[in-house]
């Protein structure tokens, strides 16, 4: 069989006569695809390994499932506004006008085998996604893994956040129960107060007067396209730029910003994310089958006059909740042409917005003051950046304090508080608790630092006590060996920038704000010990 | 992704921060390197696993994920025989509780089998120690820089990019242009009127009576008893053909009596109401959703929403919370069989504020 065939087939095939058919095919692909250069460029390329490197991909691998029970349910909901009465096995329900989208839900809920669990799965699944997406930026703030070379990644993981919420929103009004429809009427309420053109964009996004009869088909076209794809496209990114940038790493014996140190995809780690993939859906699953999540029926359908007290958005759109319950009244102001002006729905919608745009350009503004252009490829241990983990500490503090406004009525009767208490608490909350979560922790941050400058200088207290010829007590320090001192003393020191003039002997204001940034930043530092400290230590 | 650093300018991370570190005189990085600095100890000694040492233990890990396997299978049989072994039964609660639980079950047990397997595979039994891959500056090399370089030159000199600079302005004025047809495509997103005059009149006007909602059956004055609340819709709302929640999302009224030595009217709205007996706009000045729990010793509203806090006393004049605006009245009277009707529509818009809303 080797003789006639031409060139490349030949040559591939001859050196072995019993050839298996895995070879034929790898063969085969790859002299259509050239498959085996991405496997040589990725098949071994080593991934570092820490627990919190996992909350990505928990992110990633609950997208996958949203998409897989999502296109379940797209075959069965029908998301029209048409006017039904309701003829389904719900007794509850029976006879009552609703839209044929929360007929159709309904329908997926108890006519359906199976249909319930995709729901809830669905539904789960989105929750968890919000929530491991927000985690997983808490973990690249607080060890600094957005610094260079990964800020653009950083931009993409902020937009992917900035879509879980509006792919969150949108899929949860579908439905056209009375509850989200509720949070649409809170939307409609909140674009109307947008100066100028309020009124008309929210007519234009309803296609008539709040609620019409367009505003479901259209989220459902943004919910299953538009925001999906933009999402995969996302993701995409996210991932090539995290092959390009390579993972970072936290500091251990061994490890250098120069390289990374963990398993190869093939076998390790593609067997070790694909079974976590497999868990992360197995979880998501023994959560649907046992715990009711939007029980929709207990609703009804939309309707613009009843509502139910306790009502609360999923729980990442809480902080935008929470930041409307938090405002003081009468906060409209109608300027001297007669334009309105809704401040009181204003200064939380900017408010948010500018809280965003701040994450968003954090690691510009960090890049910026620290003046720092080399890569990092060592993830920080947040101690030892005590500024920035107490800015995030503070972002942590605004963000958490909102949430709970968003809780505020149902904190009230749970804890028999009043409604007011709760509100000026959180009002107090919101605007003193970020400086003071930012003092202590990072009081907290240099604390920690000291004390791992002890340890590394004097070793940690072994629980021996000896007594001394002369009759004193002491207890025994024992030395950390090199490898375990080296986590302690492993870390980048700044000092803050000087004032210097620039090429024409001035200086700006910007170089002034910058050195005063740096120096709060860097005025309070704990420097690593060094190897000359550590030797005169040993002769004491 | 080696191939794109084989070039002579392929350093790695390393050497750019030594690098740097001779700029500083000049950069404003401030990165302080000690020349004493302890050094990196390099690895430390490997820590077998208990399946490196004792081809027990290896057997035993290789049984216990081949069980886990099969386990997984067996999950996703049972998932499909729960699928027809318990079917939903029309009317029965249960029946879906049922199938949801063994279904989810079934599913459960096929999904976490392979995970836990191969999570298990990989820690316990695949090659154990870790590897270490070099990295390399993230930008391209300098010979790759200085092609790309070239490249676009030469693309600007063959096509007389920056020289012909009317043909390119001209162009990118074009491609600005372009997606403007696309933006106008959407007026056509809602019907051509406007939305400022829908939002100010609702559908009461004069002589329409006040119904029960959602019943529409009309109310006497004589039924609202002292410290009673009537969720209300105008006559005819609940026979619309069209536009039934649009025009309830506007028209929802909160009917109420209290005692008339407690309640505060202005003069100019002493005529508004009847007999104690006052009508408020349900759609909060907020962001409009229903105002729906009235409190009726205190005489306060109370949004679910947001928690703001109308007085009916006053003219429910807000009292807390984040609403702006007191809920529009509705003047109300009485008609010939002692049914109660509007005096007219609200004299203000309702619902949330906007920006026209005041001219």
């Amino acid at each position: 069989m080797s003789t006639t065939a031409p060139q490349a087939e030949t040559s591939a095939v001859a050196p072995s006569r019993g050839m298996r058919f895995t070879g034929w095919a790898a063969n085969y692909v790859d002299e259509r695809t050239s498959a085996s250069t991405a496997v040589k460029a990725l098949g071994r390329k080593i991934f570092p390994d820490h627990w919190s490197f996992m909350l990505g991909e928990v992110a990633l691998y609950s997208f996958i499932v949203i998409l897989l029970s999502g296109t379940f349910l797209t075959f069965f909901f029908d998301p029209s506004m048409t006017e039904v009465e309701y003829e389904g096995s719900y007794v509850p329900l029976q006879g009552i006008p609703m839209s044929v989208a929360y007929h159709s839900a309904l329908d997926i809920s108890f006519e359906i085998r199976g249909g319930l669990l995709m729901r809830q799965v669905h539904h789960w699944a989105a929750l968890l996604f919000v929530a491991s997406i927000g985690l997983h930026m808490l973990r690249v703030f607080f060890t600094g893994a957005f610094r260079k070379p990964r800020e653009f990644n950083w931009i993409v993981g902020f937009l992917l956040f900035v879509m879980a919420m509006a792919l969150g929103f949108t899929g949860y009004s579908l439905p056209d129960d009375l509850l989200s429809g509720n949070g649409l009427r809170i939307i409609d309420g909140m674009i109307k107060a947008v100066p100028v053109a309020g009124a008309w964009i929210s007519y234009l996004l309803f296609g008539d007067e709040f609620p019409g009869t367009d505003i479901i088909p259209r989220l459902y076209v943004l919910h299953i396209m538009l925001l999906p794809a933009i999402t995969i496209a996302l993701i995409g990114i996210h991932m090539v730029l995290l092959i390009v940038n390579k993972h970072t790493q936290f500091a251990a014996p061994g490890r250098t910003n120069d390289n990374v140190v963990g398993s190869p995809v093939l076998p390790g780690f593609a067997a070790k994310a694909g079974g976590f993939f497999f868990i992360v859906f197995g979880v998501i699953v023994l959560i649907a089958s046992f715990f009711t999540i939007n029980p929709i029926w207990n609703y009804g359908p939309y309707d613009p006059s009843p509502v139910s007290a306790g009502t609360q958005p999923d729980w990442y759109i809480g902080f935008a909740d929470g930041a409307l319950r938090l405002i003081p009244p009468h906060l409209d102001w109608v300027d001297p042409l007669g334009y309105t002006w809704p401040f009181g729905v204003l200064i939380p919608l900017v408010g948010l917005l500018v809280f965003l745009a701040a994450v968003a350009l954090y690691p510009f503004f960090e890049a910026w003051v620290t003046g720092d252009k080399r890569e990092h490829h060592i993830a920080e241990r947040p101690r030892n950046a005590p500024v920035r983990t107490a800015i995030g500490a503070a972002g942590v503090t605004f963000y958490a304090a909102l949430w709970a406004a968003a809780s505020s009525d149902l904190i009230a009767t749970h804890f028999r508080l009043s409604i007011e208490g709760v509100i000026h608490a959180l009002q107090f909350a919101t605007v003193a608790g970020p400086f003071i979560a930012y003092f202590i922790t990072k009081r907290v941050c240099l604390a920690l630092q000291r004390k791992d400058r002890e340890i590394a200088l004097h070793g940690f207290e072994s629980g021996r006590i000896v007594r001394l010829p002369g009759g004193e007590y002491i207890e025994v320090h024992e030395q950390l060996d090199d490898f375990e001192r080296w986590r302690l003393v492993s870390f980048d020191e700044y000092q803050p920038i000087m004032i210097r003039p620039n090429a024409q002997g001035r200086i700006t204001v910007a170089q002034r704000a910058r050195a005063g940034l740096s120096r709060w930043f860097f005025e309070d530092r704990i420097a690593p010990v060094t190897k000359g400290e550590l030797e005169s230590q040993a002769h004491h | 992704m080696s191939d794109a650093h084989d070039g002579p300018g392929g350093e790695t991370a390393g050497t750019a921060v030594a690098q740097l570190d001779d700029h500083q005189a000049q950069a404003p990085a401030v990165a302080v390197v000690r020349a004493d600095r302890i050094e990196n100890p390099g690895f430390p000694p490997e820590r077998l696993r208990v399946t490196d040492l004792d081809p027990k233990k290896e057997k035993q890990a290789e049984r216990t994920i081949s069980l886990l396997f099969f386990l997984s299978i067996i999950g996703s049989v049972l998932a499909v025989a729960a699928y027809i072994l318990f079917p939903i039964e029309e009317g029965d609660f249960g029946t879906i509780r049922i199938n949801n639980m063994l279904l989810g079950v079934g599913i459960t047990l096929g999904l976490l089998g392979i995970g836990i397997g191969a999570v298990h595979w990989s820690k316990a039994l695949m090659h154990g120690h870790e590897e270490v891959e070099e990295r390399h500056l993230t930008r391209g090399s300098d010979a790759s820089r200085e092609r790309a370089v070239e490249i676009f030159s030469e693309a600007n000199k063959e096509s007389g990019f920056t020289r012909r600079s009317l043909m390119r302005n001209t162009m990118i004025g074009a491609l600005i242009a372009t997606p403007i047809p696309a933006i106008a495509l959407f007026r056509d997103l809602a019907p051509a009127e406007d939305p400022v005059a829908l939002l100010k009149h609702t559908m009461w006007e004069a002589g329409v009576r006040l119904t029960r909602d959602p019943s529409g059956t009309p109310i006497k004055a004589s039924d609202v008893t002292i410290g009673s609340a009537f969720h209300v819709i105008p006559e005819g709302l609940a026979e619309l053909e069209s536009h039934r929640l649009e025009e309830k999302a506007k028209a929802a009224v909160l009917l109420m009596r209290l005692p008339v030595d407690e309640l505060n009217e202005r003069e100019d709205r002493a005529s508004w109401s009847y007999d104690g007996i006052v009508a408020y706009s349900k759609i909060c000045t907020h962001v409009g959703c229903p105002v729906a729990l009235y409190e009726q010793q205190t005489h306060h509203l109370l949004c679910p929403c947001h928690q703001s806090q109308f007085d009916v006393a006053n003219h429910c004049e807000v009292i807390f919370g984040p609403a702006a605006r007191p809920l529009p009245q509705l003047p109300i009277a009485v008609d010939d069989e002692g049914y109660l009707i509007a005096q007219s529509d609200f004299t203000e818009p309702v619902g949330p504020s906007f920006w026209e809303r005041a001219l």
